[in-house]
């Protein structure tokens, strides 16, 4: 990601024609689009490089690892341990609610109508996150929230008697689905789609049951998807703080809100932790993405 | 198969109850404000705030700087990389994907280190140059969708032999960027720029630790200080959100209509 | 009794019903295809033989067997699809060991038919590859192997070729029509190209909006096509319009000229208005030479240079006939617009049930 020449950059693509072309006459092209590199390696580029350069090095300016090693200090572990948890639990039920929504709409024999209302509303709720997103969940389920009461009068049930605290891992993680569930019917449904009609024909015609098609045909096609998705819904909630903290304050120590103080200058005292911190954060999402893209590349390859 | 349907009407029903419940609950909430009447009174309240109107218009303006920002960013390098550099085309998707890998809050954590008053570009030190940065932040955070939207836009037209065609016309690049291909992929940049509107204007953590008056603090500070006010503001910003996808659906389905028409 | 009998199948979905009343006995070994436009009905009925259709009424057996509730898995078919439909997440080699692993084979066994199978069409070499690594045409024999390996009662074979260009559809089809006759196994292959059904099958189901048009061997649909339909439909046939002059004797006037087609005219009385069917190998350029030809004045409409032939399109009055000449290095063809003699085998004319 350091400085790129343009050989490193054209080098993995494959070697077309034209461009072979291009390059003889020592083109000029790549000039036009320098405005573009010059703004990402300035506002994106540049600051996060700054930032992980800083997690290795103490105030003097000299390289050292103690920063990333201070990581390892109980508070700063739990708040990792609980954000990768949230993020986990909010990834793999969205994903699992997301995908049986969408095989109902693909695949489930429903009308065809229902399909475009819900992929619109599907793209609404997706991108409904943030600070609203935490009021919404308050007034449905903080304590005197719409569902709260209604189970109280109807039922007699003290939702809040029993345990249950929106200010919380639960508590957080349903909120979160509220965006990933939709995020994964927007990505899984082409997926779905892509299972040919025919696969589970010739399945059938083979002697396969039903399951057994799912099991030994359909599953291992879209588990690439299936699994690159969860990752991109992981990263999607670990780097997430407005919600979290407009619903919780700064009550629960996640990660993104750990920073947010940290950045405030309420905390730590010490920035090369909070770069550190940031490192961490990049190390995280860096790699779920990372192994999102590659999954889907491989699943795309098969579903051509 | 009659199974098979009714397993497919229980998952689409739970989903439909997970996302209706919180915005009945929220709307009912909303209307609460008033012992024992519902009432629009949380709304009267948060609509003659004078913080909401200012936090408001200025995460309008900054909404509106970013798509322009954006799309004089886009377009032409989305253009150039598919008419002269192809190969270039997986780097530039790589750089775009970029925002989705890095927490916005990382980033803005580098911003403040990096611009602050005594860097080689102070642009925390004056107010205009923090809202500048808080745009470029913007311009990061709706990349993703943006290029995406403009590259699948680009490569639904043919560009190569359109630019060619206005080339041979005599037309300078400029005008073949304004007047050709701007046109052909309109759709495209509305879609963009309607998702960058949605993403901007409820954005909290950027604007907070920038320190500006947008919206999405002002949400945070009403929420942390009201009661019924934040469900009315939830209602309102679900409002923008919904309005912002459907006109996306509007202009999506008014092109496609156009080129049936001309066909 | 045969081996696969289909009587009485109708299929409606909703209003339309799309086979009627559709009737077929099969041999055991036998090699039909159904061939028809697209929307014939003929997928259909292959769908229904398969399981994946339910016919609306009639019955389909099996091998004595009544088939019609059985489930597509239960069935024991080989099918083979247009789209190859091999699983993608699969190496061919799995892919045709899938049927036996389901049916819970032993895997000495799934080993060694997975041979005998790629060996069979000659693809041993490429078993741990996966389906995008491979052409058009070796996917569809992986399919093919796969369809046969769990030995099947009949084979479907529902438009293989069509995905596929033009030379390998040629030789995948001898190919599959090799194995077919080797393994003995009774197969149902649907189409729409006449050269394919007419080149491979030991007898044609020419269909046409969901029932059957004729049945026969080719020989016998490409000769004697028993409807207008069929005649148009399988080979470049010319029909012809015609009065009836003399039915006892068998005259007709062709654009006005009397033309004796050498066989009594039933069914029809003098004056009316009949269709007449002529091979392109009945008609040829020039003055008749034989006293069982008829001569009609013509004009070239257009004239296709083909290598060996030439085909010509020539108008005789209202009617336009189509034949070929062989080409003939020291005398030119005609050329368009020109005035000609074109004469007509009349023992070569069909009339065409109306």
């Amino acid at each position: 990601m350091s400085a790129v020449s343009e050989q490193d950059v054209s080098s993995p693509a494959p070697p077309a024609a034209p461009i072979a072309n291009e390059r003889k006459r020592l083109s000029l092209d790549w000039l036009g689009v320098m405005p573009f590199i010059i703004f990402a390696v300035l506002f994106l580029i540049w600051p996060t490089i700054y930032l992980i350069a800083g997690a290795f090095q103490d105030s003097q300016g000299n390289l050292t690892l103690t920063n990333i090693v201070n990581l390892f200090q109980p508070s700063i572990m739990d708040a990792y341990w609980i954000s990768i948890k949230i993020s986990l639990a909010s990834a793999i039920l969205g994903a699992a609610i997301g995908f049986c929504v969408a095989a109902a709409v693909t695949l489930g024999g429903l009308p065809a109508w229902i399909r475009s209302p819900l992929m619109t509303f599907s793209g609404v709720a997706s991108n409904f996150a943030g600070v609203p997103l935490a009021f919404a969940f308050l007034a449905t389920l903080g304590r005197t929230g719409l569902v709260t009461t209604f189970l109280y009068n109807v039922f007699g049930f003290n939702l809040y008697g029993h345990g249950f605290n929106l200010l919380s891992f639960w508590g957080l993680t349903i909120t979160y689905l509220y965006f990933q569930i939709p995020l994964m019917i927007l990505i899984i449904t082409p997926a779905l789609d892509g299972l040919k009609k025919e696969w589970k024909e010739a399945a059938l015609i083979l002697g396969a049951t039903g399951p057994q098609y799912w099991r030994m045909v359909a599953f291992p096609i879209l588990w690439p998807a299936l699994l690159g998705t969860i990752l991109l819904l992981f990263a999607n909630s670990f780097g997430a703080i407005a919600t979290a903290y407009a619903l919780t304050g700064s009550s629960l120590s996640i990660v993104p809100i750990v920073l947010f103080a940290q950045i405030r200058g309420d905390v730590l005292q010490d920035p090369h932790l909070g770069y550190a911190l940031a490192f961490g954060m990049i190390v995280i999402t860096g790699v779920s993405n990372g192994i999102y893209i590659w999954m889907r590349a491989r699943s795309e390859r098969w579903l051509k | 198969m009659k199974t098979n349907r009714f397993w497919s009407w229980i998952a689409l029903a739970f989903g439909i109850i997970y996302f209706v419940v919180p915005l009945i609950g929220t709307l009912e909430f909303s209307l609460r404000m008033r012992r024992g009447v519902y009432s629009f009174d949380a709304y009267w309240v948060i609509l003659s705030d004078p913080r909401f109107q200012a936090t408001f218009g200025y995460s309008i303006v900054m909404a509106l700087v970013t798509i322009i920002v954006g799309i004089v960013l886009v377009v032409p390098t989305a253009y150039w990389v598919r008419l002269r550099l192809p190969g270039w085309r997986p780097f530039l998707e790589f750089i775009t994907l970029l925002p989705l890998v890095i927490p916005a809050i990382v980033v803005v954590f580098g911003y403040i280190r990096l611009y602050n008053t005594s860097s080689f570009l102070p642009l925390t030190g004056s107010a205009m140059g923090t809202n500048l940065l808080l745009v470029f932040g913007y311009t990061m955070l709706a990349l993703p969708y943006m290029y995406r939207a403009v590259d699948t836009g680009l490569g639904a037209i043919d560009i190569r032999t359109m630019t060619e065609a206005a080339e041979s016309l005599g037309a300078s690049r400029l005008k073949i960027m304004w007047s050709v291909i701007l046109p052909n992929v309109l759709v495209a940049v509305l879609s963009g720029a309607f998702l960058t509107f949605a993403i901007v204007i409820g954005e909290f953590t950027m604007a907070a630790l920038l320190n500006r008056p947008a919206f999405g603090p002002f949400l945070q500070l009403i929420g942390a200080n009201r009661a019924y006010e934040p469900a009315a503001l939830a209602v309102i910003s679900f409002a923008i959100t919904w309005v912002c996808m459907g006109l996306i659906q509007v202009v999506t389905r008014l092109n496609k209509s156009l080129a049936a028409t001309k066909r | 009794m045969s081996f696969l009998t289909i009587s009485h199948l109708k299929k409606s979905f909703g209003a339309t019903t799309v086979v009627h009343d559709f009737n077929l006995n099969i041999e055991k070994g036998e090699f039909v295809s159904f061939l028809g436009p697209s929307g014939c009905g003929k997928t259909t009925v292959l769908r229904m033989v398969a399981g994946f259709e339910t016919p609306t009424s009639g019955k389909i057996s099996i091998g004595g067997q009544d088939v019609v509730n059985l489930k597509p898995n239960q069935r024991n078919i080989g099918m083979v699809f247009q789209a190859y439909a091999l699983f993608p997440n699969m190496t061919v080699a799995q892919n045709v060991a899938f049927g036996l692993k389901v049916a819970k084979k032993p895997q000495a066994e799934i080993n060694a038919t997975v041979h005998e199978m790629l060996s069979l069409i000659k693809l041993d070499h490429l078993a741990d590859r996966y389906p995008y690594q491979l052409s058009g045409g070796q996917q569809q024999r992986v399919a093919l192997a796969r369809a046969l390996a769990t030995k099947p009662q009949v084979l479907l074979l529902d438009e293989p070729l069509s995905a596929l260009d033009a030379k390998i559809r040629v030789s995948l089809r001898e190919e599959i029509r090799a194995i077919q006759r080797k393994l003995g196994i009774t197969t149902i292959f649907v189409t729409h190209d006449q050269e394919e059904a007419l080149s491979i099958s030991d007898r044609i189901v020419v269909m046409y909006e969901g029932k059957a048009e004729q049945v026969g061997a080719p020989f016998e649909i490409y000769n004697q096509p028993s409807s207008r339909f069929v005649a148009s439909f399988v080979g470049t046939l010319n029909t012809l319009d015609a009065t009836v002059r003399d039915a006892a004797a068998g005259i007709i006037a062709i654009d006005g000229k009397d033309v004796m087609i050498g066989q009594k005219i039933t069914n029809h009385k003098v004056g009316d208005k009949i269709s007449l069917a002529v091979r392109p190998e009945a008609v040829s350029l020039g003055e008749a030479t034989d006293k069982r030809e008829t001569t009609l004045d013509g004009k070239i409409n257009s004239v296709h240079f083909l290598g060996s032939v030439i085909r010509i399109r020539a108008s005789l009055g209202e009617n336009t006939v189509s034949f070929d000449t062989f080409n003939n290095p020291s005398a030119p063809p005609p050329s368009p617009g020109e005035n000609v003699k074109v004469s007509l085998a009349a023992k070569d004319m069909l009339l065409l049930g109306q």
